[in-house]
Formats: structure tokens, C-alpha cells, sequence
């Protein structure tokens, strides 16, 4: 079938399969950003946007995107790079096979979440599994990044009494809340 | 860019058939109607490819293990085993023509407890051909791997004179090393008829060896390229995949590749080995420890791989942490195989296992003789100096583990949190206490070289065969290089292996990277250093040892004449007497352990038995630490595996041997939510032989969650959990227990 996609702001026409997923797309346009690393939808190395929402492209047929927008790390090299070099700095890129979609999806949540609290960091990153970092660094990385952006915010929770709140509201709602 | 990204356009797509049975021969096997399959290139099965035995295992030589494997074999091993191999332009039609494939099997009686396998009468590897490995002691007619017994000291004698002897058994399980990039390779000819394989792996000089052995090859024939690695952990220290594209490019002339789906990742990858760990511990009443006996059974699943290397650690990684007291130690090993996957190797490689059952069982002695577990650690731990008798009789020349339990107490505040405390909620609070150690490269028989070349306008080429798995180890290496030639880091152009180009390293495993090729490193910069003044010298007309070189100008201090380096380098592009490159390296006779001590505080609901970490507090002596983000990270990250590994990560099977752990849904890895406050300090100390000081870090920091866990469960509930992963489930039904014996009491 014909599919007529914006792939990082370029239109492509393509005759595919029915069947082709929007990850097998995005690759076979050499973004190769896009990553493989699970088939069930737990891993969030996949993540691209489609009209500018994170979605995981194993998930998402090709098709779909017909007439649709689709973003990957390739079309926002520039953002990309500076979060990357907070996360670098940070020592937490490693293996950095998990980061473009990872990146995808930090970049997805600054444009969605104003101020964003460390719980709702954590949520909103929960599905991007990383193996190397343990996932601290990527959150100094966040803070100095969020920071550098907006430096006279001071988020609620770097009041230290606040630590003790956070904790009991995670005990509360969670022991592994793995997506 | 990764392997995958870096595949020749439009090559052949491997896929595999595998056994459906944990043991069993292929009586017949008809592949006609799966070549009939439209874009299928070949089908592939043992009657196909070439038959030399040979071993997967990335190790230097003295190889280590047996030669136990064919490309394909007619005889099946466990429930994933690779029957045969399609090749096709799509992997669709790869995957109709696996569908069209007839197979008929003789099931066999399978070994699905390893503890059945010594001298059992079903065989797992009865074939004649199998060759033993030259120190491992190994017999495939009992199916073992490998046999050890040794001791210092008398330890009976030494048990009969302790006030209290523990005896504890323990059992950990397989678990997955889960790198974010599933294992893949893949291969083409290059233009002298030369076979080029591109792989995701730790150990391309061992790959090249191993595909020739497999192929019946000359290694001249092959060439290994690494490119970045989406992780590894060990994993990748097998070469898990590399014969699929191998052979089909051999034979076919065409490329190929292979990506294993998280599926095949999981159940025909090279997971940590399952381990029964038998601890008994002697000690007086005021605490000090005299006598240490460890018997180890390592289950090593189909193929022997690092089922020989892996057991040592458990003994020889553990005992000496105790090593300023006790008198005497033994230490049995065995491993045996199975109808298991084949185990590998994974961060630790043998130490977590040990280390869990003998921290576990101080920390039970000490509750025993009611002395604080921190207390019996700092009256019996190895201090510098020591001798470590159960570690190749190497003397402790850099030790500051004393520090780092002073500092990690410190951090967590040990003194009022230990044992526990009840919280409003009904909650318990509990702290808990491990020690680690590790080596640094494996002595004698490492190997690691490397070469720098000055190039134009002076920025210099560094070429390693260790490999970069994602630990950031290019940047350190290339950062001790930029120190010795006093240059910015970004001069220093780091280039990943490739066996026609790099000089020789053994790999990147046994936490060798920063402490052998470390040393390598700084070896060869500083010959290169003293090329370049003695190269300025001639053009400045006077004495090598006058000349003084402040990374970018070289100045005469006699007559203080200079030049830039950048002169120099372009000047040397003609009529110079010789390019400006040196390679050096070696071995080291020592592997010096770094040491580490961790403490977890948990809370522990004790209606579900559920346990979230609290708190993570972790000091680490690694020697000179380098470059004190990656150390952090490496650390973060090894913590975070550990506490996987401790809570909830691990395979479990079938009775028929199919393994129920298939993907992220079943096999649960931490996610972000996950995260404990976490940590993390340093206590340095100075090791003589490392480069600027440094010992290894990548490997010990997964050593501690599994004991520390596992401690405040037991000082939150009293119960000691002897097999991991401890679930809520365990740790419920262990209170359940406790509350029924003590009513019988």
C-alpha cells in the first residue's frame, strides 16, 4: 500500500507493507535512531513522535501514519544535542543505546509538563529502561538541564522536607510499576 | 552507530530454528519444502555446515573451556537450541520457510537440576570429540566441567576449636544481563575473498579465533569489527550469534546478518550461572573469624563456555575479604552441565554468588554472637598489607577497605538505624551491611596493547583492541593518554577494535580495561613523549634530555630555541627518519581487588512481605579513581543490576525445561520508579602497579545489594532469605513461617 508520511519534516512517499511497522520505517529512511530492543513494548528505545506526541513505534503500524507527522532524533538535532550534553556530563549517555528514545521522550515532556515535579519526571520517564546508568544520572542531567532552561524555578521537591512527602507518596502508589 | 545500523544494505536476514525439547537427536529433518520459499537463499542445517568442535567463550590463551560445540549439532541440548538456519532477502520469507521446516526428534531423558548431574547416567555430552580444556580438570563421561579442591590450613581441626560453627546452604538462580542492544552480528566478503564480521561483542580477537576453529578456517581468512556496543555486562563476552552470519556468508558469498529478538536474547543468550553455595564459618565468641570452607556446584546449562572460569570467583573473591583473621580455608568447586540454557558471563562472573552466601552468613554469625555486623567485619576484614592466601597468595598493596565501612557507616547513618525500627504505618525500617571485592584483569594471562601515532598539526591516534560496551572506558583511556602527553583530550582520537588494524587485548571482561590496557596506555604515551623530544632535539640541535615538552612547544632549555608540536608533527611528514608510532602493552602479574562496602535501609510491609529500598549508601576503594562521573555512574548502574538481581530478577523453568522468563513483561529489569536514594563515595587508595593508581570498578559494584537486602529482610524480620531473588512473596511466607514456629515454641 501507499503511504504518505512527513518523516522529520520532509514528505515520503512509500509503497509498503500492510503489516510494516513505523519502527521498520523509520530505519528503512535511515533514521536509524530508532532502535529495537524489546517487542512488547517495555523497552521505550522505539519512542518517536507522531504529530508530536511520544509514541512506541514497534507499536504503531506504519499505515498509521499516513498523512501523519513523524519525528525521530534525526529531525531534532539541535535540542538533542544540548540535553546530550547535560546527560554526557553527567557520565549517564554509557552504552547510549537507550538514549534517542529516551531523548524523545524528555524532550516530549518539557513541551508537556510545566515544572515538572521529580515524581511526575519519574513517571512520565518510566517506560524508558535504561541498563547501564541505575537512572541517577539521567536525573541530575534532567535537573541541571530543566534548570539551565528556567533558572529562577525552584522546584518543590530540592526542599528537603519535601524528601520525606515524596517517599510516602511512592510507597503508597507503587512497588514496581514497570510498563 | 551500532552493528545493526552499519549492515550492508539489502543483506540476507538469518533467522533460527530451535528445539522445542530440553534433550533430544534429530532423527530426520526435511528442509526441501522451506527452500521453495520465494527470497529464501539457503537453508541450513548440521548435515550442512562444517563440523569442528569448537568453544563460543571469549577467553586468551590457556583457553579455559571445552570444546563442546558445532555450528549445528544433530543433538539438542535445551529447550532454544539451534536446529537450523534460513537465510532469505526478507525476514518474512525467513520466517515462513522456519514454519515449512519437518523435523522428527528422539526425545531424550533430560538433567533439569543440575544438582542430579555429577555422574549421572544421561549424558549430556557423551560425544568422543570433545576436547577438555588444558587446566580445567573437567570429564564430559560425568558431565563436568571442572573440579577443584584446595586449602590452607587444617580447616576441621580449626572447626573443632571455634566456639560456634554456622553450616548455611545457598541458591542463586540465573539471571539476565538484559543489555538494552539484543545480541547481533553480521558479515560480508571483503574484495581479497576474506570473511568480515561486524559484531556487537567484547572480545573481537576471540570471535576471530573462534569462527576459524568453528569454520576450519585460517584466522588470516577473517577480519572482526567492532563498532559501538549497546552494552554488553558480560553478555557479550560470548559470541552468541557470530557463527549464524558466518557461515551463511561463507558459503553463500553473500552478506548477512543476524538480531536476536529480546525473546532469543533471553532464552539462547548466556545468562549468570545458577549456583549452589555451601558456607560454613568458625569463629570465637568474641567475634574473630578462624576457619572458612566453601563448596561451590555451578550449573553451566548445554555448553561448558565460562563454566570453568566463572566458579573461582566465588571462593577466591570472597574468602579473602576475611583474610587479616582466619586461619585456614578450603574451597570446592564444581560445575556440571545441564539442559539449561548455557550460562556466560555476567558483571561479577561468579563473585555476587559467593559474596551473597558468605556476607550472609557473617551477618548470621553475628546476630548469633550479638555483635554488630559492621563490629566483626572491622575486626576480621583484610587490611593493606595483608597476605591473601586464598587469592593466588597476593599481598593486599592497596586496601582502604577499613575507610570505606568507617565512611559508608557514616553515610547511612548505621548507628542509629541498625537493626530496625517500627514505623506508625506498621512498616519496618531496616539497614543491612555487605562487603565486596573483585580483581582487576586477570593475572598472567591478560594481554592488552596499544598503539598512538602522532599525526599532522600533533593530534594523536590511539588504537585499542580492548572494547568500549558503553562504560565510557575509549574516554578514559584516551583521558590517561592526554595526561601523559599533556595535550586536551579531544586531540586524542580513540579508535574502536578491528582485528586487521588494532594490536592484540584479550577483551574487555575481567575488569581489566582501565587497569591492563590502562597501563598500556600510559606505557606507550610516555615512549611516544620521549620520541618527540628526542625528534625535537635534532631539529633544535642539542641533547634529547634538554629539550622540555609542555604538550604543545618544545623548547631547548640551553639555548632556548623551540618549536610548536604542531612544527614538529608536519615537519616529520617528510624526510624524517621514521613516523612517529609506538605500540606497547603486556600483562600483568597481579590483579588487584578493588573494595567496597554497601549498606541498604529498606521498608519492609510486613501484611505483603513487599520490600522497597530506601536508601543506598556505597563507598568504594577502586584506587585512583579517574574520572569521578563515570565512577559514579558504573557504580549507580552496578547497584541497580544488584538490587534486580536481589528483589526480583531471575529465570525459573517448565518441568519440560522451557524457560518462562521470555521477555520485559515476564522478566522485570528496574525501571526509573525503582531508584533509591542512592550514594556514593570514594576512599582512595594507591595501587603501585595501576595506572595513576587505579584498580578496576566495572564488576564489583553489583557484589553487595544481593547480601545487603538480604540482611536488613533479616533484621526487619528475622528471617535470613537463602535464595534470591528474594520476593515479597519469599519474604511474606518467611514471616508466615517464623510466626507459626514461634507459636509451636
Amino acid at each position: 500500500m501507499e503511504i504518505k508520511v512527513k518523516l522529520n519534516g520532509k514528505w515520503i512517499v512509500d509503497n509498503i507493507d500492510p503489516d510494516m511497522l513505523l519502527l521498520d520505517f523509520c530505519r528503512a529512511h535511515y533514521c536509524k535512531s530508532v532502535k529495537r530492543g524489546c517487542e512488547t513494548s517495555n523497552c521505550g528505545l522505539c519512542t518517536v513522535w507522531l504529530d508530536g506526541k511520544p509514541v512506541l513505534s514497534c507499536n504503531v503500524l506504519a499505515a498509521r501514519a499516513d498523512g501523519h507527522e513523524v519525528t525521530t532524533l534525526e529531525g531534532l538535532q539541535e535540542e538533542a544535542k544540548e540535553f546530550g550534553m547535560f546527560l554526557a556530563r553527567e557520565g549517564g549517555e554509557q552504552c547510549g543505546f537507550c538514549n534517542p528514545g529516551f531523548i524523545m521522550n524528555v524532550l516530549a515532556m518539557k513541551r508537556e509538563l510545566d515544572n515538572p515535579t521529580d515524581e511526575e519526571i519519574l513517571e512520565y520517564l518510566a517506560g524508558n529502561l535504561c541498563r547501564c546508568s541505575g537512572y541517577a544520572s539521567h536525573m541530575r542531567a534532567i535537573h541541571k538541564w530543566l534548570d539551565s532552561k528556567k533558572e529562577a524555578a525552584q522546584r518543590e521537591d530540592h526542599i528537603p522536607e519535601n524528601r520525606e512527602k515524596m517517599l510516602a507518596h511512592r510507597l503508597s502508589k507503587r512497588t514496581q510499576k514497570h510498563w | 552507530m551500532y552493528a545493526e545500523d552499519l549492515a550492508p544494505e539489502n543483506c540476507l536476514v538469518i533467522k533460527l530454528l530451535r528445539s522445542p525439547h530440553a534433550h533430544a537427536m534429530i532423527r530426520s529433518i526435511d528442509t526441501s519444502k522451506a527452500k521453495l520459499v520465494p527470497g529464501v537463499e539457503c537453508v541450513l542445517t548440521y548435515k550442512d555446515v562444517p563440523q569442528h568442535r569448537f568453544t563460543q567463550a571469549g577467553q586468551t590463551y590457556l583457553e579455559a573451556s571445552p570444546y563442546d560445540r558445532y555450528i549445528l549439532d544433530r543433538h539438542l541440548r535445551f529447550v532454544g537450541d539451534e536446529v537450523a538456519i534460513v537465510a532469505a532477502d526478507t525476514e518474512k520469507a525467513a520466517n515462513k520457510a522456519l514454519k515449512l521446516i519437518k523435523v522428527e526428534y528422539d526425545i531424550l531423558p533430560a538433567i533439569l537440576d543440575y544438582r542430579e548431574s555429577l555422574d549421572n547416567e544421561i549424558l549430556i555430552h557423551p560425544e568422543e570429540d570433545w576436547t577438555e580444556s588444558d587446566w580445567s580438570h573437567g570429564d564430559n563421561k560425568r558431565n563436568s566441567v571442572y573440579h577443584e579442591d584446595i586449602h590452607v590450613g587444617d580447616v576441621d581441626a580449626i572447626f573443632a576449636e571455634c566456639d560456634e560453627v554456622l553450616e548455611e546452604s545457598y541458591h542463586t538462580i540465573e539471571d539476565q544481563q538484559a543489555m538494552m542492544e539484543p545480541f547481533t552480528a553480521n558479515c560480508w566478503m571483503d574484495t581479497f575473498g576474506r570473511l568480515v564480521i561486524q559484531s556487537a561483542t567484547q572480545i573481537p580477537f576471540h570471535v576471530r579465533r573462534n569462527m576459524a576453529t568453528a569454520l576450519g578456517i585460517p584466522k588470516s581468512k577473517i577480519r572482526v569489527i567492532k563498532p559501538r556496543i549497546g552494552g554488553g555486562f558480560g553478555a557479550k563476552q560470548t559470541a552468541v550469534v557470530e557463527r549464524f552470519p558466518a557461515v551463511v556468508t561463507w558459503l553463500t558469498g553473500k552478506p548477512s546478518k543476524i538480531y536476536y529478538t529480546r525473546e532469543e536474547t533471553m532464552i539462547a543468550g548466556s545468562a549468570r550461572h545458577e549456583m549452589r553455595v555451601q558456607v560454613k564459618l568458625g569463629a570465637m565468641k568474641d567475634g574473630t573469624i578462624r576457619a572458612i570452607e566453601m563448596h561451590v556446584l555451578s550449573n553451566t546449562g548445554a555448553y561448558g563456555e565460562h563454566g570453568p572460569t566463572t566458579i573461582g570467583l566465588a571462593g577466591h573473591k570472597s574468602i579473602p575479604l576475611y583474610g587479616g583473621k582466619y586461619e585456614a580455608f578450603r574451597f570446592v568447586a564444581d560445575t556440571v552441565y545441564s539442559n539449561h540454557p548455557s550460562a556466560g558471563a555476567y558483571r561479577g562472573y561468579g563473585a555476587p554468588q559467593g559474596i551473597f552466601a558468605l556476607e550472609n552468613t557473617v551477618n548470621l554469625m553475628a546476630a548469633r554472637l550479638g555483635i554488630d555486623p559492621t563490629k566483626i567485619r572491622e575486626m576480621n576484614m583484610l587490611h593493606e598489607g595483608d597476605l591473601m592466601t586464598a587469592y593466588n597468595n597476593e599481598t593486599a598493596n592497596a586496601c582502604a577497605l577499613d575507610q570505606c565501612m568507617a565512611r559508608c557507616k557514616e553515610m547511612m547513618d548505621w548507628d542509629n538505624k541498625f537493626p530496625a525500627k517500627v514505623l506508625p504505618n506498621g512498616h519496618i525500617r531496616s539497614v543491612g551491611v555487605a562487603m565486596a571485592m573483585q580483581g582487576s584483569c586477570i593475572n598472567y594471562i591478560d594481554e592488552a596493547n596499544v598503539t598512538i601515532k602522532m599525526n599532522d598539526d600533533g593530534f594523536y591516534s590511539l588504537l585499542v583492541g580492548s572494547t568500549d560496551m558503553g562504560t565510557g572506558s575509549d574516554t578514559i583511556l584516551a583521558q590517561m593518554a592526554a595526561d601523559v602527553l599533556e595535550c586536551d583530550v579531544d586531540d586524542i582520537v580513540a579508535y574502536g577494535v578491528d582485528t586487521d588494524v588494532s594490536p592484540y587485548d584479550s577483551g574487555s571482561y575481567a575488569s581489566s580495561t582501565t587497569y591492563l590496557t590502562g597501563n598500556a596506555v600510559v606505557k606507550a604515551a610516555e615512549q611516544l613523549r620521549l620520541n618527540i623530544t628526542e625528534q625535537a632535539a635534532k631539529i633544535l640541535e642539542c641533547q634529547k634530555d634538554e629539550v622540555e615538552f609542555d604538550g604543545k612547544v618544545l623548547t631547548c632549555v640551553r639555548t632556548g630555541a623551540s618549536m610548536t608540536l604542531k612544527d614538529l608533527a608536519n615537519q616529520l611528514q617528510g624526510g624524517s627518519d621514521g613516523w612517529l608510532s609506538v605500540t606497547a602493552g603486556g600483562n600483568s602479574p597481579v590483579s588487584p581487588p578493588p573494595y567496597m562496602v554497601g549498606m541498604a535501609e529498606i521498608d519492609l510491609d510486613p501484611e505483603t512481605g513487599k520490600v522497597v529500598p530506601i536508601k543506598y549508601t556505597t563507598c568504594v576503594d577502586c584506587g585512583t579513581v579517574v574520572n569521578p562521573n563515570l565512577a559514579r555512574v558504573q557504580t549507580e548502574g552496578g547497584l541497580m543490576q544488584g538490587l534486580g538481581m536481589a528483589l526480583y530478577e531471575g529465570q525459573s523453568y517448565t518441568d519440560e525445561g522451557v524457560n518462562r522468563m521470555r521477555n520485559f513483561l515476564q522478566y522485570k529489569i528496574p525501571t526509573r520508579m525503582d531508584i533509591p536514594e542512592i550514594e556514593v563515595d570514594f576512599r582512595e587508595s594507591y595501587e603501585p602497579t595501576g595506572p595513576f593508581g587505579a584498580k578496576s570498578i566495572g564488576e564489583i559494584v553489583i557484589n553487595t545489594p544481593s547480601p545487603a537486602i538480604a540482611h536488613a529482610i533479616f533484621n526487619a524480620t528475622g528471617v535470613m532469605h537463602h535464595e534470591l531473588p528474594i520476593t515479597a512473596e519469599k519474604v511474606w511466607r518467611g514471616i508466615q513461617q517464623k510466626k507459626q514456629e514461634e507459636v509451636q515454641a
